[in-house]
């Protein structure tokens, strides 16, 4: 099975997201994760979709996406040829005596501190999926309070646009 | 016994209206089924009216004729002014009565059916219709009061999430936000409804909505940008589907319910005659071509003739139309069919590829694709590229007539289902509609009924919902005054929704119920028969044993004639009686033996080569011949 990369606009409208995502449940697929948000057209929508699946189960669930009568077009961004994010916050334990040392990992992922507390500190990181895998492996050490992470966003590289198009035009 | 006339009853309300106001006029309103009074394409300037006005003026600028449905608290604002629209609005017993009679009336007329409900429970009680057209691909348009959007979330007396339970069972739904969209969402829903892969779709309405201000003008513009159903195929996979046709040495016409949807029966007809393939059509498309044709090896699947199974089984091409390769057609899904060309063409592009792998996918109207794929076939066969079918004819043929469709007589000296339903068919005739019940007997009614005509057999195929039969007589027969309509139900099915018949015998719908009544929930004491060691766990109803209840006291009770049957030799003149009477439903309960059984049968799991013609009897194939 392999992760795939759906980028789906759909209608802003209400209940949209529970279309979507009741069809994912229903056709028996496990969302890995999924971001929504407002497009430069506020009638238009992105839902970022990771799914793990093989090719042609996903080309079925893309189809039955197709189907739904809010949705207006679905792309799989392929990551050679796209750039995708995403945002952790982390509260670690950090002392004086662990404090620098955790200051140092930040630096070293190009993270930043957002908050601070007598014996933790809130760290704010985006990056892939493999680089924040990569810092919480190194926080952990630290010791992890809680964490947060966003889903992913993808976007295709270049300067071709996909949210160009007359379906969306017209939304 | 004193029975209602169809004209003295049904609008006996609506004429003390119209006494007291002499501005209506009473024959306009007496006869429904004329055209409305607002045409559709009469453009309406922008006029002040309430919600509930605006909903009932959006239904008739959409030229409803009739909806069948049961008022209540929050969708009591709509029932006001339907009080005095051109709109029939046919009152049943249960909600489930109007969904699937909005079905039956859709399946019979080719135009959308529309139900209406109150919230809450009214709302639930649709779910197993819109459910039932959504498997089954109908247009439907459901219409259900919402309790007033300020207690929306709360928990409200009658209030159930219906946009949100219906979800996964509608091609599509609304929850109306503000009185202005009423128009736009009507005609969005009838549009949905009927176009692409015909479906269910439904409109959930607040009180509030109902009752706010609003102004009221046709037609609106319709806001669908993610709504595209392709309806013409690619020329190129045309082309390809036709060399493999020409080419193809075992070919098969698979036919399914959407060839009906297109209205392409006639192109099928030709298509199947030019190229002299053989056609099997599912139990959604029977009389889509015609079961006498001799290009006809009948039915699929479970209980499909030997001819057909094989057919598909053996084909080395076959050629879907509007067909989804349904786990009743194909058995066991990795050995069905295992060295077919497969071309699919559906108007739903997520159907192609869904369970078998397709070689030539083409996405479109069946009708669309039936006409260009002749325009095809034939250039091809200009350039003389045919084949000679004759051999795989010989074949099918020879299992033609060693495997026909046929029962043997009970030994227990009972009536035989079977042939109360063959002579049914017979003495009826090909003109009138079939409705069919889940079980025994409407396996036994697709196979020993002839259906020379498309849109006279109607049935619940994909949902297989028992209580299906007389409310969808009733919406057929409504749509089609003029033809006999004719249930064919079982006992079991019979006592889930016969609560309509009072319905029927008050609005003047004359249906006619054959119950083939055998004291038990048949088709699952068929299966008791063969995989639970005769062991009857909880199948047995009780109607022979006890006669409770009494189907013609109950049939007398609910407005209609009751007769009974119990012999072969009663059977053609029961039928002569029930077709004598045309101003009430008709109720037979013809009692019939219970251990009749259906078959052909591939058993639920199984393969397609493991065809049972008889209970121990396998077909014998002749390999050779492959």
């Amino acid at each position: 099975m392999t992760m795939h990369t759906l980028s789906v606009l759909v209608e802003n409208k209400p209940g949209v997201l529970a279309r979507v995502s009741g069809l994912f449940s229903r056709r028996g697929f496990n969302i890995d994760s999924l971001a929504v948000g407002e497009t430069e057209n506020p009638d238009v929508s992105r839902i970022t979709i990771v799914v793990n699946a093989e090719s042609s189960p996903l080309e079925q669930v893309t189809k039955q996406l197709n189907k739904l009568v809010n949705v207006l077009k679905i792309v799989e961004l392929d990551p050679q040829v796209s750039v995708a994010r995403e945002l952790l916050l982390v509260k670690v334990r950090a002392d004086r005596s662990a404090r620098s040392q955790v200051l140092e990992t930040v630096n070293l992922f190009r993270a930043r501190v957002v908050d601070v507390a007598p014996d933790t500190l809130t760290i704010e990181a985006t990056g892939t999926p493999d680089k924040l895998d990569a810092l919480l492996r190194d926080l952990e050490a630290f010791g992890i309070k809680e964490m947060v992470q966003s889903g992913l966003v993808a976007i295709g590289r270049g300067s071709r646009s996909i949210t160009a198009g007359p379906a969306l035009r017209a939304a | 016994m004193t029975r209602p006339t169809p004209e003295t009853l049904a609008h006996t309300a609506r004429r003390a209206r119209a006494a007291a106001d002499p501005t209506v006029d009473v024959d306009q309103a007496a006869t429904r089924t004329a055209t409305p009074a607002v045409p559709a394409v009469r453009p309406t300037a922008a006029t002040p009216i309430s919600g509930a006005s605006s909903l009932v003026r959006s239904l008739e600028a959409l030229e409803v004729d009739v909806v069948f449905g049961i008022p209540g608290g929050a969708i009591l604002p709509a029932y006001d002014p339907l009080y005095d629209s051109t709109v029939r609005h046919i009152l049943v017993r249960h909600e489930q009565g109007a969904g699937h009679a909005a079905t039956g009336y859709a399946q019979a007329t080719g135009k959308v059916g529309v139900c209406i409900a109150t919230s809450g429970p009214g709302a639930t009680n649709l779910v197993t219709p819109i459910a039932d057209a959504y498997m089954d691909s109908v247009a439907m348009v459901a219409i259900t009061g919402q309790v007033a959007s300020p207690l929306i979330g709360t928990d409200g007396f009658q209030e159930a999430d219906i946009q949100g339970i219906t979800l996964p069972i509608t091609k599509h739904n609304f929850l109306v936000q503000n009185a202005e969209e009423i128009p736009r969402v009507l005609a969005e829903a009838f549009h949905l409804a009927s176009s692409g892969r015909p479906g269910p779709v439904l409109v959930d309405i607040p009180k509030d909505v109902l009752q706010a201000s609003t102004t009221f003008s046709w037609p609106p513009t319709l806001d669908l940008p993610g709504y595209r159903p392709t309806l013409h195929p690619h020329g190129k996979q045309i082309r390809e589907a036709a060399r493999l046709m020409a080419a193809a040495r075992r070919p098969v016409l698979y036919v399914g319910g959407g060839v009906l949807k297109a209205g392409a029966t006639d192109g099928l007809r030709r298509l199947a005659e030019l190229t002299g393939i053989p056609v099997v059509t599912t139990l959604m498309a029977l009389g889509a071509f015609p079961d006498s044709h001799q290009q006809h090896l009948g039915m699929p699947g479970m209980h499909g003739t030997v001819a057909a199974v094989y057919g598909l089984q053996k084909a080395d091409l076959i050629i879907a139309l509007g067909a989804r390769f349904d786990d009743r057609v194909t058995g066991k899904l990795d050995s069905f069919a295992p060295d077919a060309a497969v071309v699919h063409a559906d108007i739903d592009p997520a159907e192609i590829g869904k369970n078998r792998h397709v070689d030539v996918p083409i996405v479109g109207d069946a009708k669309h694709v039936i006409d260009e794929l002749i325009t095809a076939v034939t250039a091809e066969r200009s350039t003389g590229r045919t084949t000679d079918l004759g051999d795989w004819w010989t074949q099918l043929d020879d299992l033609r007539n060693r495997y026909p469709l046929g029962y043997d007589e009970p030994v227990d000296g009972t009536l035989s289902p079977q042939y109360v339903i063959k002579r049914l068919g017979e003495i009826v005739g090909p003109d009138a509609i079939f409705v069919a019940g889940v079980g025994q007997h409407q396996m036994w009614a697709s196979q020993f009924i002839s259906y020379e005509k498309p849109y006279t057999w109607l049935n619940s195929g994909g949902l297989g919902t028992m209580g299906y039969a007389v409310p969808a007589a009733m919406g057929a027969k409504v749509g089609k005054p003029d033809t006999v309509v004719w249930a064919v139900d079982g006992d079991g099915c019979f006592q889930m929704t016969n609560q309509e018949l009072a319905t029927c015998a008050l609005e003047g719908i004359p249906v006619k119920i054959a119950v083939i009544n055998n004291g038990n929930l048949g088709m699952v004491r068929q299966w008791q028969t063969l995989f639970y060691n005769e062991r009857y766990s909880n199948t047995e109803l009780g109607t022979h044993k006890h006669r409770i209840p009494d189907f013609v006291k109950l049939a007398e009770a609910l407005g209609c004639v009751g007769l009974r049957c119990e012999s072969a030799d009663d059977v053609d003149k029961t039928i002569a009686a029930a077709m004598e009477i045309n101003d009430a439903p008709v109720v037979i309960d013809f009692v019939v033996g219970k251990d009749a059984m259906v078959w052909p049968m591939v058993a639920a799991g199984t393969s397609n080569d493991e065809i049972m013609f008889a209970r121990g009897v396998r077909p014998v194939f002749d390999e050779d011949d492959i």
